[in-house]
This record gives C-alpha cells, structure tokens and sequence, in this order.
C-alpha cells in the first residue's frame, strides 16, 4: 500500500518526523561536541611528524620544516586579489597552517602556507623537536654540543649514522643531567627559600603588631631581630648553594642548524624535552604520548601558560570544591531538615520553597557581584580591621580569595542542596517514622538513627551536584578569587598551611583566559581544548555517580514503599 | 513465654533516678535539637534572602538626593565669619581637601585662610606694577587652578594656586603657595585697560583674549623648552579682531582656543570662530528669555551653562549641523526656581553645578543626568559668591563680606532615571543617544551610564538562543515524551540532561575560538544546513512511509531518531559541499562579503548568530527536561481515549497532550529565557563585548552580565561606577526572579491540577 503525499501529510506523520529530527539534531550536537572536546584535546600529545619541504613562490625559495596543524580551502579568487600568483582555471587552494616553532629565529612559531606550492616534501629522521622554557619549540638538526663553551661532540650532516647517534645521546643525557639540577633548583628556590621567605615576612608582621600595640618590651622585638638574623644566615647558605647549582646548571649548551639554514646556539638549561619525532617508533611514540599528558597534569604551566601542565589549576580547582562542600553540607542539610521536618508546612514554607527553588536560577554572576560586596569588601574589610591591623594597608581578607571563593559558591549551590536533601526526606515513608516515634524515640533520635540515615543518598546526590556546578562554574570566581598564574599553591608546608586568603588557578577559568587573553592563541588552543576535555570528564564522572546514586536510592525505596 | 513476660514487667521501674535522668536528658536533647535546627535553617534562609537586601543595599545611595549641612564644632553650628582680605571678591575657591580657602579680591589681595575658622594663613598681593590697578579677571578652569587678572595698562597677569602637603610628625599640613606659569612680569597684550579678560590652552600654548575700549585683542602664547639649557622661551603673538557690534559683557574662551563665547547685553550671545580666515562671528543668538546673569564653561569646557535672571538655566555645546557647521546649541534646560539666578559654580571633577538664586536657595545640578538634587534656602537673600570644593563635598557662600562654610554630601549625583534608561545627549554627540561608556583616560570625561544598549544586548542575545533553542527543545522533548520507545528515552533523556552540567566556559570557549572563525568562512554552508536539514528529514519520512513494508517493519516505531542520525549527518556534510556552489551562484563567491556589500550589513567576527547557537546550546537541556516532564505526566488515559476515538497520534497529541501541557511547557521557555537572561560567559567569550544598540544578527552586542564580569574588577568601591553595576546585578536579579518564580507557580499549579486527574 503506497501513501500519496496529501495523504501522508494530512496525518500529521511529517511533524513526528520532525521532532525526531529534533531528538536527532539534539544528540548529534552533544556528541559533536564532545567528540571534537576530544579529539583536539587529545590529540595534541601525540608526537606528530615534522616534515621538511621548499616553499617556492614567485621563483622564491625557503626552506621550511614543522608539524601540519590545519587546513583549510580558500577561494582563488582572494589570493588573487592578494597578489598571489594561482594557476588559471584553480578555484579552490589549500592552505595549510604549520607549526615551525623557533619563534626566537623568525619571530612567530605558526604559519600559513599554501600546499601547492610546497615542493620535495621528506620526513628527514635527524630533524629534532625541542620543547624549550621561553621560545617555544625549536625545530633543527643538531650540530654540536658545547661544556662550558668548549665544544665536545659535533656532527655536520643530515644523514642518520652512528655519529649523528652518538652525539644525539650526548645530548639526551645533557638534557637529563640538566633537569635533575633544575629539579634540585626549583625545590630549593620554592621550598626552602619560599619557606624563609614567608618566615621573615610572618616576623615583619609580628613585629608591626607589636609596635600597633605599643610594646616597649625590648627583649620581645631583640628577640625577633635574632630570629631574622638566623633566617638571614640561612638564606646566605642557600643562595650561595643555589649559585653553584645554577653554574652547574648552565654549563652545557648546543647548536643547532634550522631547517632554513640559520645556525643558533641554545643553552641545554632551556630545555624540557628533546625527541626525533620523525624516528619513533609507534612504542616510543606511545610512551612519548602519556608522558606528555602526564606532564600537563602535573606540571606547572610555562610560558604565560601557553605550554607546560595545569597541575595548579587542577589543585586550586579540587581545593575550592572541597571548602564549598565543607560549607554548603551542614547547611544545606539543616535548612532541608528544618524546611521539611520541623517548620509548620504552610504558605510560607511554600513561599520559601519556591524562592530557594529560583535561586538556583538566578545568574551566577549576580551572586559573584554579592560574594565581591559583600564577603570581599564587607566582612573582610572588617575582619581586617580587627584581626590584621599589622598587614595594613596591604589587605589578608579584603581581597577576592579562596576563602571567598568558597563561600560565594556553597551560596550558589546551597540550593541545589536544599532540593535535593528535601526530596529524600520527602520520599522516607511516613510509616517508618511513625515507628521509630511509637517506639518511644524523640523526635531528634528518630532524626538522627532513622530519617537522616536513609536521606543521606539524597544528600549525597545533592552535595555532588552541588560540586559539579560549582567545578564549573567561572563567571562569579572572576570576580571573588581567580587568578591566571598563583606564584604558590594554597596549600603547602608553610604555616597555616592552608592560605584561605590566597588567590588560586581554576580550570574553568585557565580556559577562559588562555583562550583569551592569551599572547600565542594559536599555540595555546590545544592545551586549551585538553582543559576543557579534563573539566568535562571530571563534571561528567560527578554528574553520572548522582545518577547512579539517585536511582540507587529510588529502587531502595521501592522496597520500603512495599 | 507469657509469664516471663509479666515477670519482666514487674520488674522493670521506669522510674528510677537513672531512667529519669536518661529522659530527662532525651527531651533536652530533643529540644536542643528543634530549637538548633529552627534556628541553623532560619539563618539559612535568611543569608540566602541576604543578598537581595545587600543588593538593595548597595544601589540605593544612588536616588539618595544630596544633602547639605553647615560646618560643625563640637556639635554646633560653626558661625559665619567675616571674608578675609580687603576689597570686592574676584575668585574664591578652595583646596582638595576643604581645609584651605582661597579668596581673590579686585584690591589685589590673595588670602589664603581656614575655610573653618577663616583664620588667615597666609596673604599676598598680585604683582601689579605702580599706577596700574586690576580692571578685569578670567579663570582659565578650576581643575588648572590657573586665573588671570587684567590691568589697566593693558598687560595680564596670570597666576597659579598650588599646595604642597607634608607630614611632619605624621599629621598632614597643607601649604598653599602662588606660581607664575607664564612667568612673573605681566604680559603685555595691549595698551590700554582691559575690561573683560578669557584665557584657555593646554601645557604648551595659550591664548589670551581681552577686551578694551578699542575692542578685542587676542595673544597666542607659545612656550617652548629649549634642549640644552632648559629654560622655557615664551613668545606672543598679539593681534586684534574685528569689531563687534555689540556691547561685551562677559568672555569665555574655549579649551581648543578656538571658540570664543561672548555675553552680551540682556539675552545676547554670540559666537566667534577664531580659527576661519576673518574670524567670524558664527552666531549671534538670543540665549535666554531674561537677562544673562551665569555666564560659565562647565568642566571640560566643552559646554556652556547660561543662567539669567528669571532663573532658567540651560546649557549649550557646538555640534554639527546639517551643513557640517559647528553651531552652539541649545541642549537642555534645567528645572529651576523663577528667582534670578545670581551665583554659580561649577564641579571640579563632574559634570555639575551649584546656583543661588536672589532669595539665597541653593540649588545642585547635575548636566548629565539633568537632575536637580538639591533645593535649600541656605541664607536670606542674596548671596554674592559661591564656590563648591574640588571633591564638591564643600561649599563656601559669600554674602555680605561674611563666609559661611557648608558641607554637601552629594555621591552619585549622575544617575537618574533618565539617565540610565532614556537617549541622553551627551557632550560632543550630534543628537541623544543610549551609550554606555563608564571610563575613559581623561579625568573631564563625562561618563555615559545608560543601561538600555545593555539590556538590549541582553535581550538579543536571549532572543537569538531562544530563536534556536526553543523549537529544537520543545520539538524534541514531545517526541521523547510521546513517540519514543521507553527503552530510548531512558538513554536519551538523562544523556540530555546531563549536558546542562557542562560548563558555559567550555560552551563559550568553542563558540568564540571554534565556531566563529568557522561560521566566518562556511557562512553560506550553515544557511544551507539549515534550510536543507528539515527538507531532507522530511524527504527521507516520505520515503520510508512508501517503502515496502517488510523494510519498514525492521525497525519497530520509536526508533525514528535513530535511523534520522545519519540522514542529518548526511545532509549537513551535503549542505556544506554544496554550499561554495550556492555560494557563487547567489552570492558573488563570498556571502560573508555579500553580507557586507551589497546588504550594507556589519559583519563582526564574534556576532549574535554564534552566540545564539552556543547559548541555544546551553538552553536547550534545561527546555528539553521540564517539556519532557510535562507532556510526560500528562494521564495516559487522556490520550487513550482520543486514539480510541480514531485520532492519529499527531491529532491526539496537538489537540489533547499540548493543550493540557501547555502551562508546562512555558514554564519550561520562561526558565530557559532566565537562563539565557543572565550567562555570562558565554556572552562575555562569543561577541566582541562592544555595547551597540542593533537588532543585526551579524553584529555582537554586550549584555548586562558580560558587563559586570568585564567592569566590576576595575570599579572604584563605592563609585557611582560601582554602583551602577550593583544596578546591573540587581535588574538581572530581580528579572530572573520574576520569571522564574512566575514558571515555578505555574509549574505547582500544573500539578496539583493533574494530581485531580
């Protein structure tokens, strides 16, 4: 039986259709998205090849070499207009964008080329990759390498052989030697000095409390000049330690000749990695791969964040989500509890479910605006004032920070909470209650043994969704406590361990700002996109175990209502 | 079993001492417990009710009028005292801090003294050389602290006011000392007295204009700092200019040096261009309908404030006219008394001012907002002198050779309504506008606090997302709602929602890093995409409906979207293939140059189209779940009886399903609209945050959110600024409130009324 069109358009099938296609758009966006998150985040570790070719253009050569990082068609029309010389009858030209690093040689480390006119494309295996702390990558062939400016290997060649090897694995332990010391230079410089460092300045505090207080106890200020004096001979010691280390640590250095034939000499110490990407094997490669995304995990960043780990980001983002959930908890739980088991139910227990209900949908940034005024400005001006005269003017708590940071978020997701625990309290049989109560409980035992145990999925549920919002949420925190770059973490061996007042790095806005605000878009887009895959993994994972735990708690009850 | 139950009875006491205590210390528990719990959920409560009273809070100092209150000592009323130093005053004004008045006399004298006390500290004469006495004074601004007195032999003397704060034993003395910026011999500009004196300029060059008998005299004044000896050149040049045929009351030159105003008698004014060839008078007008009797620049001296004696007030500036001629016009009076106006004063460091009238109230403007924020009658009658203080926190009132010194508490004199919400002519702008531009490097700018580009860019950017975002959602969550098979929906639903949870920043990220760029050169391909999409989804159904049945009964109904995916992939990647094609045959090879040629349309980057899609893209989950959720809980049996009754599914759902969701489903827009209202990020990382007011969809715009994100890190606490965006937050508030709260009690309606079903 074959349907005309009228008639299939009368019944109303077309609109079905329709709205499955909407279904379907729907789908495919989210996972479009999630996969292209994916496949740019992760695909930025893999060690590409680096190929070599001629850019011949008007009978101009250069020599080029990078790694292939888009492509895209352009009308032929528009390079014409540009002055670029296309082939009749072309309409379409590929324009590639390679990587060629060495900014410190030619100024920018990507640029656009068009494919036809690369000639004698090769993947030459002696063609190196060097990770750098400042400049970016560096790609060349290895000339020579240098102790203390004295030249100890050298090879003068593009050839793969023995000596190209052996002055390659100089290198390699050149590099390796050179970060231990770097290791051994940042635990001093961070740890040992940062300690000193916060010591003196715990001292300098103490020492204007007791002037502000008008001590005249001299033995107490003596008594303080002989503690900073120690530090300082401590310090002595260090520094002169770490003088020797850096001499050590700038010993080496190398030569090396760029793919266009410049020769430039670079010191071993601005190293991080060096590798032939062209002579992996797929292993190796493999290995190079999960370092890599090691590092990014647990590294700090380099170069105004462009490269390098989001190690504080991750730490400050952990550190926020924890104090929010020390907050909002009890809070949340209590208002629940009182909302749901002690209030007389009525219109304003009504009232106060719908305005809590709405406040989760009032915009982020409002509440930033209030933790500013409010906690910043407000209560910590205050706090200030009576607890930290001797810090001023420099203000401790009258500056956005983690501390505020925290608590302006627990706001935001106190809600959440709210609902959540009122919903599993609401779902606990009245019978059970009921039971506990005839049973000669009171009221705060039955609370406390029976209604709060069996909520506390609930609970669960509602603290994770609470986190996951508060993970990703960026808006308000630009205003209450992020930073780009914290010089140290918020919690480490110094006393109070934990600086509540310290500004921190957050991965929702390590996205924003080197996406951004960043010098070197280009070269940070890929770790901007790992960063955004890591937040949605980490949200995602939250996000699907309150699920899980919600419907844990739903098929429990079933059971019950039996 | 039963007798060692009674057994057990009878020997069990509840009431000995250990059981008491045991309950006494239960029921304390207990107590505890309620009165903790009441007491931790109320506060609770109450801190999250907190931040609409602290928004409240912040914003309200900005309708506060200004207040105005004589000095105090010691709790009483300080009493006025006698001006110091001889003779009529010229200028009087008063140091940063208040502390130090500053009084000019036509006799010559400077006296600086305690504007508290009026105790002199110090007092100096103008150097006036023998035989010649001061004829005419001009001030070139207050923020310059620069005047000059012109004097009978024809040469101008030009002084400076400055201090020098130190602190010795840590308490601030202030010493106030005269400089000669042009020197301390006196400028020789003409020959015979000078009546009426106007200079202006800048650190290099000014100009001088005076008025004797013979007429006007301009000298330009050039200062020039020679390299190696360091020593400053001064050379002048003097000419004179046409005669005018009217009678000179008042001179006012402007900061460019090349307008010149002129008061003449009554209403007169006129305007000279010095800069044309013969200097012409531009403008001779009639400015006011009494007598001149105000005659000032406003800060910035861009503007100028006429005042006359039947007390209206106006202001003017030069703007361009049809033919591209500076004219002085009229922008905007100011409400007033009906008394004379006979003192004013000008703000230092806004756009304000201060009038008496001849019946001594004081009245404080602000030319921006046009706003009068104070009327008080501070004496009885007449005043001669008024001069607001540098912060305008001060004011001192002469009259009758006798100070009094006053305090104003005037904050946020710049908001009005019409201000924030209504087209504003500001300073230098050919007609009224809606700008928003809060700072700028200059300290005489005039800040340009109007909300509605803001609100407007808010409202588009909502509009744009729900223009995608609502007929995807609601389409899509009938569909899952009503046709999908369970064992889908379980899968499709949650998978969804669980996108609500992604974050903005990420949403924003790609929109402003991938997707604009991307739109940017496949323009034409996203149009095609979607005109093509529900043509092909729509091919394919016919198709499948005229398939033959043993191919259409492999997949059982429910399944739809799943066979719908890779048509919708398949189309998109034909939709984009194709559209270069499209693209030359409409467009002339390029639609996004198309965009801006031939439709005279601004194409930015980061435009409303990209945002749309992001924030659609946003909205769409929390649509999608409350839709679903009402169409959902609509009673099954509804929708059996009118299939039973022969309906197709699509009639039972259009006719009985929405009608009964309805009320769901647009609580379900309002919510997403709330959404939408107040992102921020995504906003602030999608458009170019440039605050213009224009519905194109090729254009970004700056919503109110965005905007306090972008602000508030650099807003002065406390600053009007400051303030504003406190407005900002508290608008958005309020709107997502409403909204929210008015889709909740839908919602709880809706309920309760299938609860009956």
């Amino acid at each position: 039986m074959k349907v005309s069109l009228k008639e299939w358009t009368k019944s109303g099938e077309p609109w079905v259709w329709l709205n499955a296609g909407a279904v379907a758009i729907c789908m495919i966006m989210v996972v479009g998205l999630l996969s292209l998150i994916a496949v740019r985040g992760l695909g930025h570790f893999w060690p590409a090849n680096v190929y070599q070719a001629d850019y011949v253009e008007n009978g101009n050569s250069l020599r080029l070499a990078g790694e292939l990082v888009d492509s895209e068609d352009v009308p032929a029309d528009q390079l014409r207009d540009s002055g670029v010389a296309v082939p009749e009858g072309v309409e379409f030209m590929q324009r590639d964008l390679l990587k060629i690093g060495n900014r410190d040689v030619g100024g920018s480390d990507f640029i656009w080329v068009l494919d036809d006119f690369l000639e004698n494309r090769s993947n030459p295996e002696m063609l190196f990759a060097a990770e750098r702390r400042e400049w970016g990558n560096f790609y060349g062939y290895l000339r020579s390498l240098k102790e203390n400016g004295q030249v100890v290997a050298s090879y003068d060649g593009y050839e793969k052989n023995a000596e190209y090897m052996q002055l390659w694995n100089k290198f390699e332990a050149s590099i390796e030697r050179a970060l231990d010391l770097h290791e051994e230079i940042a635990e001093i410089e961070k740890h040992e000095i940062g300690a000193i460092n916060h010591e003196l300045e715990r001292l300098r505090l103490k020492e204007r409390a007791l002037q502000l207080k008008e001590v005249t106890d001299q033995s107490r200020y003596a008594e303080i000049d002989q503690r900073r004096k120690e530090l300082d001979a401590e310090y002595e010691v260090l520094q002169k330690n770490l003088l020797d280390l850096y001499t050590q640590f700038n010993r080496d250095s190398f030569t090396a000749e760029t793919a266009g034939g410049q020769t430039i000499e670079v010191d071993i110490s601005k190293v991080v990695r060096a590798f032939l990407p062209n002579n992996m094997s797929i292993t190796e490669k493999v290995l190079h791969y999960f370092s890599k995304i090691w590092e990014f995990l647990s590294e700090d960043p380099r170069e105004a964040n462009t490269e390098g780990g989001i190690f504080p980001a991750i730490f400050g983002t952990v550190m926020m989500v924890i104090l929010m959930s020390v907050m909002v908890t009890p809070f949340g739980v209590v208002a629940a509890v009182y909302l749901r088991e002690y209030a007389k139910q009525g219109f304003v227990t009504r009232l106060i479910r719908i305005a809590v209900n709405n406040l989760a949908g009032v915009p982020s940034i409002v509440y930033g605006v209030f933790g500013l005024g409010f906690f910043v400005y407000f209560l910590g001006g205050h706090i200030d004032d009576a607890f930290f005269p001797e810090a001023k003017p420099a203000p401790t708590f009258g500056t956005p920070g983690l501390m505020w940071a925290s608590l302006t978020l627990a706001l935001l997701t106190v809600p959440v909470v709210i609902v959540a625990t009122e919903e599993g309290l609401s779902r606990i049989p009245r019978a059970v209650r009921e039971g506990s109560l005839a049973l000669g409980a009171t009221k705060a035992e039955t609370l406390w043994k029976v209604v709060l145990p069996m909520a506390s999925p609930a609970m669960m549920t509602g603290v994770i969704l609470a986190i996951a919002r508060a993970a990703g949420e960026v808006a308000p925190l630009m205003l209450v406590g992020v930073v780009k770059l914290a010089p140290s973490l918020p919690l480490d061996g110094n006393y109070p361990y934990l600086h509540l007042d310290q500004k921190f790095m957050h991965l929702g806005f390590h996205i924003y700002d080197v996406g951004f605000q960043s010098p070197n878009v280009e070269a940070a887009r890929p770790l901007v996109y790992a960063t955004a895959l890591l937040l949605v993994i980490v949200i995602a994972l939250l996000n699907m175990s309150a699920i899980a735990i919600r419907n844990h708690l739903r098929e429990k009850y079933k059971a019950l209502e039996m | 079993m039963s007798i060692d139950n009674t057994n057990l009875a009878t020997e069990l006491d509840f009431d000995t001492p250990a059981a008491k205590r045991l309950r006494k210390f239960r029921a304390l528990k207990d107590k505890s417990a309620s009165v903790g719990i009441a007491f931790g959920g109320i506060s609770v409560i109450i801190a999250i009710l907190l931040i609409f009273f602290y928004l409240l809070y912040e914003v309200a100092p900005l309708f506060h009028s200004a207040e105005i209150k004589p000095w105090q000592v010691n709790g009483q009323t300080a009493a006025p005292y006698e001006a110091p130093g001889r003779g009529k005053t010229l200028y009087l004004t008063m140091e940063e801090q208040a502390e130090i008045g500053m009084r000019v006399t036509d006799e010559g004298e400077i006296v600086f003294f305690d504007t508290r006390t009026g105790d002199v500290l110090q007092q100096s004469n103008i150097p006036v050389p023998a035989g010649a006495e001061i004829t005419s004074f001009a001030l070139a601004s207050d923020a310059s602290r620069i005047f000059a007195v012109g004097l009978s032999n024809g040469e101008v003397q030009v002084l400076k006011h400055s201090y020098k704060a130190t602190y010795p034993e840590g308490k601030r003395v202030i010493t106030p000392f005269i400089e000669y910026p042009f020197g301390e011999a006196p400028l020789a500009v003409t020959d015979s007295a000078i009546n009426e004196l106007a200079l202006n300029g800048d650190e290099e060059n000014w100009s001088v204009i005076a008025k004797t008998n013979q007429g006007l005299t301009v000298a330009n004044l050039a200062f020039e700092e020679n390299f190696l000896t360091g020593e400053v050149e001064t050379s002048i040049e003097t000419e004179m200019l046409p005669a005018l045929n009217m009678p000179v009351k008042k001179l006012l030159l402007m900061p460019d040096r090349r307008w010149l105003l002129i008061s003449g008698n009554s209403n007169k004014l006129a305007v000279m261009d010095l800069a044309s060839a013969d200097t012409e008078t531009t403008q001779v007008l009639e400015a006011s309908s009494g007598n001149i009797t105000g005659f000032q620049l406003l800060l910035g001296g861009n503007s100028l404030m006429v005042a006359d004696d039947k007390g209206n007030i106006s202001q003017w500036f030069l703007v361009r006219d049809d033919q591209n001629v500076w004219r002085l016009t009229k922008i905007r009076e100011f409400e007033t008394g009906s008394k004379p106006v006979n003192a004013m004063s000008m703000e230092h460091r806004r756009k304000g001012f201060a009038t008496m009238d001849s019946e001594g109230t004081l009245r404080l403007y602000n030319s921006t907002a046009n706003r009068n924020v104070l009327v008080e009658q501070v004496t009885q009658g007449q005043a001669d002198t008024v001069a607001l203080s540098p912060r305008s926190n001060a004011l001192l009132i002469e009259k009758d050779n006798t100070l009094a010194f006053w305090l104003i508490d005037n904050e946020h004199p710049e908001v009005s309504w019409d201000a924030l919400w209504g087209k504003v002519w500001y300073e230098g702008y050919q007609e009224p506008e809606y700008t928003w531009q809060s700072s700028a490097s200059t300290n005489d700018f005039e800040p340009k606090y109007s909300l509605m580009p803001l609100a407007f860019g808010t409202l588009k950017a909502a509009f744009y997302a729900m223009l995608l975002a609502t007929p995807l959602a609601i389409c899509g969550a009938i569909y899952t709602a009503y046709f999908m098979v369970p064992a889908l929906r379980r899968k499709v639903k949650p998978f969804i929602e669980l996108m609500e949870a992604l974050p903005t920043v990420i949403l924003g990220f790609l929109a402003g890093l991938w997707l604009a760029p991307f739109m940017e050169t496949n323009l034409a391909g996203i149009f095609v995409c979607l005109l093509l999409i529900p043509f092909g989804i729509l091919a394919f159904a016919f198709a499948w409906a005229r398939a033959p049945k043993h191919i259409r009964y492999m997949i059982p109904e429910g399944w739809d979207t799943v066979m719908l995916i890779p048509v919708v992939i398949l189309t998109t990647l034909f939709g984009l293939w194709i559209a270069p094609g499209v693209e030359a045959a409409l467009f002339g090879g390029d639609m996004r140059q198309w965009v801006t040629d031939d439709l005279g349309i601004a194409y930015d980057q980061r435009n409303a189209l990209v945002v749309g899609i992001a924030m659609g893209f946003a909205v769409i989950p929390t649509i999608f779940s409350i839709t679903e959720d009402a169409i959902f809980a609509v009673p099954k049996h509804l929708s059996y009886g009118s299939l039973a009754l022969g309906a197709t599914p699509w009639q039972t759902l259009v006719r009985v399903v929405m009608p009964t969701a309805s009320p769901g489903i647009f609580s379900a827009v309002m919510i997403g609209m709330g959404r939408a209202v107040g992102e921020t990020m995504i906003v602030l990382m999608a458009t170019g945050n440039t605050p213009i007011m224009d519905i194109n969809i090729f254009e970004g715009m700056r919503t109110l959110a965005a905007n306090i994100a972008v602000e508030m890190p650099e807003s002065e606490v406390g600053s009007t600024h400051y303030r504003i965006l406190f407005l900002a937050a508290f608008v958005l508030f309020l709107f997502t409130f409403m909204v929210n709260t008015l889709a909740e009690t839908i919602r709880q309606h809706l309920r309760k009324k299938y609860g009956s079903l």
